[in-house]
């Protein structure tokens, strides 16, 4: 044994309660987004305390009573994006997953696609507004219609499906696909059997999420429908809209007090959707990861 | 055969669609790209380029006109540089404690919590900017903040983006291997010595890729900071007065009155163009370091 | 009463320096050495599970002072498992759980309170696959004494521990030099160097020589042969004829299980039990 061992102060203890100190720090700022949150919920129901019936999610807006104010048109012409969205964007995305996962070879312009929606997935939301505005509402003269609203919230939430739907696909084990094509299906007699449907549990987290998102936003929006005051439920694709986030970011912006208070109760609605969603969306995947066979 | 011809049209009809469907993201940044550079080049035909990239005044309604960026850009930069402040510290300790320290339970109870920090929408932080935080926080602790103003917009932009410093660190501290730790404890180090000198250095190009993408994500935040940071464009650096962003800005534009064709309507597409580069730099860079960080641990 | 840190060891460098100051008493307590047979860690029906699965059980052996013990086996016997219980590495594997006694120098390392990261300064390792920090060559020796408060001159410190490890004539134009530039014989010397810097007791290597050359081998079993004198090494190693050369005393495990522990000529020629024979003669494993 060395005698020059103690030349070590080694001060163990000291280090120790130093790494105690440090753990404490960490997991404080672990919890601050959780205390944050609670903050946030707990101000918005408070500010909403009273202001949220069945009559505000029953009437339409209105800039002169705010006591009779509800969200109907915001809530229908949500909905109706939702549809819009849904229908163009889960289809494309998904296919385009399946092309680029399956069907790509490595190629120079399917690897320029791949970089190509790596990008898009960090274009901030209300780039998408100014396309939407100059391709949609005025090059192809849909004006600020549901329709054009609906295309470019689906061109928003588009990398965000072909993402989660590619990682699903890629993590269905090779062995399938190997089995099928031993038994002489084709490449799409297989994706439709068998990659598919072991992937679905990843491509539905991946849509709900993406959906989820999609209601929330109102920055794709503003150019489109330039909040213009809406007070009927859109009947066709052509009719004019607005949104929930919309709404609430009109009312959050105005200076009577009155309209805050509906504001509040609106992202209460909204959140009492977006956050099932989200947790739905969680649950999916935490219940698909444990049940999974492989 | 007349059953196999058919199975083999499908086979190609649906690699053809499919692939149609991809390129349709080909065909989006060509139009993202293309449309602000088609309505910029109309606006840079009346304004100079070395007006709008250097000059420092920005009143594109108001007479004479002025249509210098930098005052966007710098209310833009402090509001990232100030969400940044708060969102690095915050997300990477957290990284920490989901890596090094917490157990498997403890990380299946937060990871999802973050999640659900980044699922609320912009908007709703920004009802909150300017309804609670600057009233209750900012307002009785700093006297003189304005009732809009750029901290309290740094705050909530910090908050959204605290998820993405922390899962994307958190992913570069589970990627430094085991046998590193190892023996780093094996020559008597404590558990914070390994984390701190061992780890974190190792995993550091990973976090660098974490602020870059994080700080992206910040300036193109819109409805947070339109809510709560206010309309007057200036060049200063304290927080805690009103002041305009990139984004802000399109937004009170595309709500005024901008005819097409007018000044006004080509302006939100120069501003939409500057944004769009900036953003763009850095997620590129972001991406660049990320995937380098990802060959070295792969 | 004697404090055992303070033992002459004979071999090591003239200048090094006798302490003057009093420095606080390690929480390990200190056995007086008997001549000649002087135990360092001693196990006592020593089990250790990982969830159900016991990978070592009921496990009762000696290590004594300054001589080569290896521990050999075939695969899943345990003998890592047991090596790493001696400096609470396995403490990092979630499940796992100790019966029985693990002592070193007397001193109950698995009690509640007893400080791992103290222990891991007197016992050192080396693991399988080389794994240097991500430093300069430097760095990687000194950092381990720099973080324990090393007070003497760190530049004699890295030449004394490199000499010993046999890479300083290597490596003592480049010592700046990042440690991946290293190959993998010089990378695994540059791992005991750096577990000799500690200027530990007890060295624990695990198959030190599995990732390496027959000519990196070659060196590193010298290299042991030479560090025994001063310090006490236990070997782990799936390779007999390494443990044959190298090792004082072996033990031989199966299934978790201490099967026959004595001098190594002993055990190799006139094993006791007949799992041991059956293993020497290759008959599994």
């Amino acid at each position: 044994m060395s005698a020059t061992a103690s030349m070590f102060d080694a001060r163990v203890a000291r280090r120790m309660r130093l790494g105690r100190w440090f753990a404490a720090l960490c997991a404080f700022f672990s919890a601050i987004g959780l205390i944050f949150l609670c903050i946030l919920l707990g101000r918005v129901a408070y500010q909403s305390w009273g202001w949220l019936s069945i009559h505000f999610l029953t009437e339409f807006p209105s800039t002169i009573y705010p006591e009779k104010a509800g969200m109907k048109s915001a809530i229908w012409g949500s909905i109706w994006l939702l549809v819009i969205t849904g229908g163009v964007a889960v289809p494309v995305g998904v296919a385009a997953a399946v092309y680029l996962e399956e069907y790509a070879k490595q190629t120079r312009l399917n690897r320029i696609i791949e970089l190509n929606i790596a990008n898009l997935a960090g274009v901030p939301s209300i780039v998408y507004g100014l396309l939407g505005l100059g391709v949609f509402v005025r090059a192809l003269t849909l004006n600020r219609s549901l329709i054009a609203g609906g295309l470019t919230l689906s061109l928003l939430v588009l990398p965000v499906i072909i993402i989660a739907s590619r990682e699903a696909i890629r993590a269905v084990p090779r062995s399938f696909r190997l089995a099928a094509f031993a038994l002489g299906a084709t490449r799409w007699q297989t994706i439709r059997a068998h990659t598919l449907p072991a992937a679905l549990p990843g491509i539905m987290t991946g849509v709900i999420l993406a959906l989820s998102r999609a209601i929330g936003e109102a920055a794709p929006l503003i150019p489109i429908s330039a909040i213009t005051y809406i007070t009927f439920v859109p009947r066709g694709l052509s009719d004019p809209f607005t949104a929930m986030p919309l709404q609430i970011y009109a009312w959050s912006d105005t200076a009577q007090v009155e309209f805050h208070h509906l504001a509040a109760a609106g992202i209460l609605v909204l959140l009492a959707v977006l956050l099932p969603m989200n947790a739905l969306a969680i649950g999916v995947r935490a219940w698909h990861q444990r049940r999974k066979a492989w | 055969m007349m059953r196999s011809r058919w199975v083999a049209l499908q086979e190609g009809a649906v690699k053809v669609i499919f692939f149609a469907c991809a390129a349709v993201s080909l065909a989006t940044t060509a139009g993202i790209v293309g449309i602000l550079a088609w309505e910029s080049f109309t606006f840079f035909r009346h304004v100079s380029v070395w007006e709008f990239l250097a000059g420092t005044e920005w009143a594109p309604n108001f007479d004479p006109r002025k249509f210098g960026v930098l005052p966007l850009v710098c209310g833009t930069f402090m509001i990232g540089g100030g969400a940044l402040a708060l969102a690095l510290p915050v997300g990477l300790g957290s990284a920490l404690f989901l890596s090094e320290y917490a157990h498997a339970s403890l990380r299946a109870v937060l990871k999802p919590i973050l999640e659900l920090l980044a699922g609320i929408p912009s908007v709703v932080y920004g009802f909150f900017a300017i309804h609670f935080v600057t009233p209750y926080v900012l307002q009785p602790l700093i006297p003189g903040t304005e009732i809009f103003n750029a901290a309290s917009a740094a705050i909530v932009v910090g908050v959204m983006i605290i998820p993405t410093i922390a899962s994307v660190s958190d992913d570069a501290l589970r990627a430094v291997p085991r046998s590193l730790r190892e023996a780093a404890y094996a020559v008597s180090a404590t558990p914070l010595e390994v984390s701190t000198r061992v780890v974190l250095p190792a995993a550091m190009s990973g976090v660098v890729a974490a602020v870059l993408l994080a700080f992206a994500r910040a300036i193109g935040e819109t409805m947070a900071v339109a809510l709560a940071a206010g309309q007057t464009p200036k060049l200063t650096l304290n927080p805690f007065e009103s002041i305009h962003t990139l984004t802000g800005s399109i937004v009170q534009m595309s709500l005024g009155d901008t005819p097409a064709g007018s000044i006004e309507y080509q302006t939100i597409f120069a501003v939409g163009l500057t944004l769009f580069l900036i953003t763009f730099v850095f997620n590129y860079a972001g991406q660049r370091v990320l995937t380098r960080f990802r060959e070295v641990y792969e | 009463m004697v404090n055992v840190l303070e033992e002459e060891t004979p071999g090591l460098d003239d200048d090094a320096v006798r302490p003057t100051t009093i420095v606080p008493q390690p929480r390990v307590t200190a056995r007086p050495p008997t001549p000649g047979a002087e135990v360092v860690v001693h196990t006592d029906r020593l089990t250790i599970r990982y969830g159900a699965f016991a990978a070592v059980r009921e496990v009762t052996v000696e290590i004594p002072a300054n001589k080569v013990t290896a521990i050999i086996g075939p695969s899943g016997c345990g003998k890592s498992t047991l090596l790493r219980s001696m400096n609470r590495m396995n403490d990092f594997i979630t499940g796992m759980s100790v019966d029985g006694k693990l002592y070193y120098r007397g001193a109950d390392v698995y009690r509640p309170g007893f400080d791992p990261v103290e222990l891991r300064r007197r016992i050192g390792m080396v693991f399988q696959k080389p794994n240097p920090f991500p430093k300069s060559i430097y760095k990687n020796v000194a950092w381990g004494p720099m973080i324990n408060g090393y007070r003497g001159a760190l530049d004699e410190l890295v030449e004394r521990a490199l000499l010993q490890a046999a890479l300083w004539d290597e490596v003592k134009d480049k010592l700046w030099e990042n440690a991946y530039s290293l190959s993998g014989g010089q990378q695994q010397r540059l791992c005991i160097a750096r577990a000799v810097a500690l200027e530990p007791d007890v060295l624990l290597m695990d198959e030190p020589c599995s990732a390496l050359d027959p000519i990196a081998t070659a060196r590193i079993e010298d290299l042991i042969d030479r560090l025994k004198s001063q310090y006490t090494v236990v070997l782990v190693t799936h390779n007999m004829q390494q443990a044959a050369r190298v090792s004082d005393r072996t033990a031989f495990m199966y299934m978790g299980e201490l099967v026959e522990v004595g001098e190594t000529n002993m055990i190799f020629t006139t094993p006791r039990e007949r799992r041991t024979q059956d293993y020497i003669t290759g008959r599994f494993g």
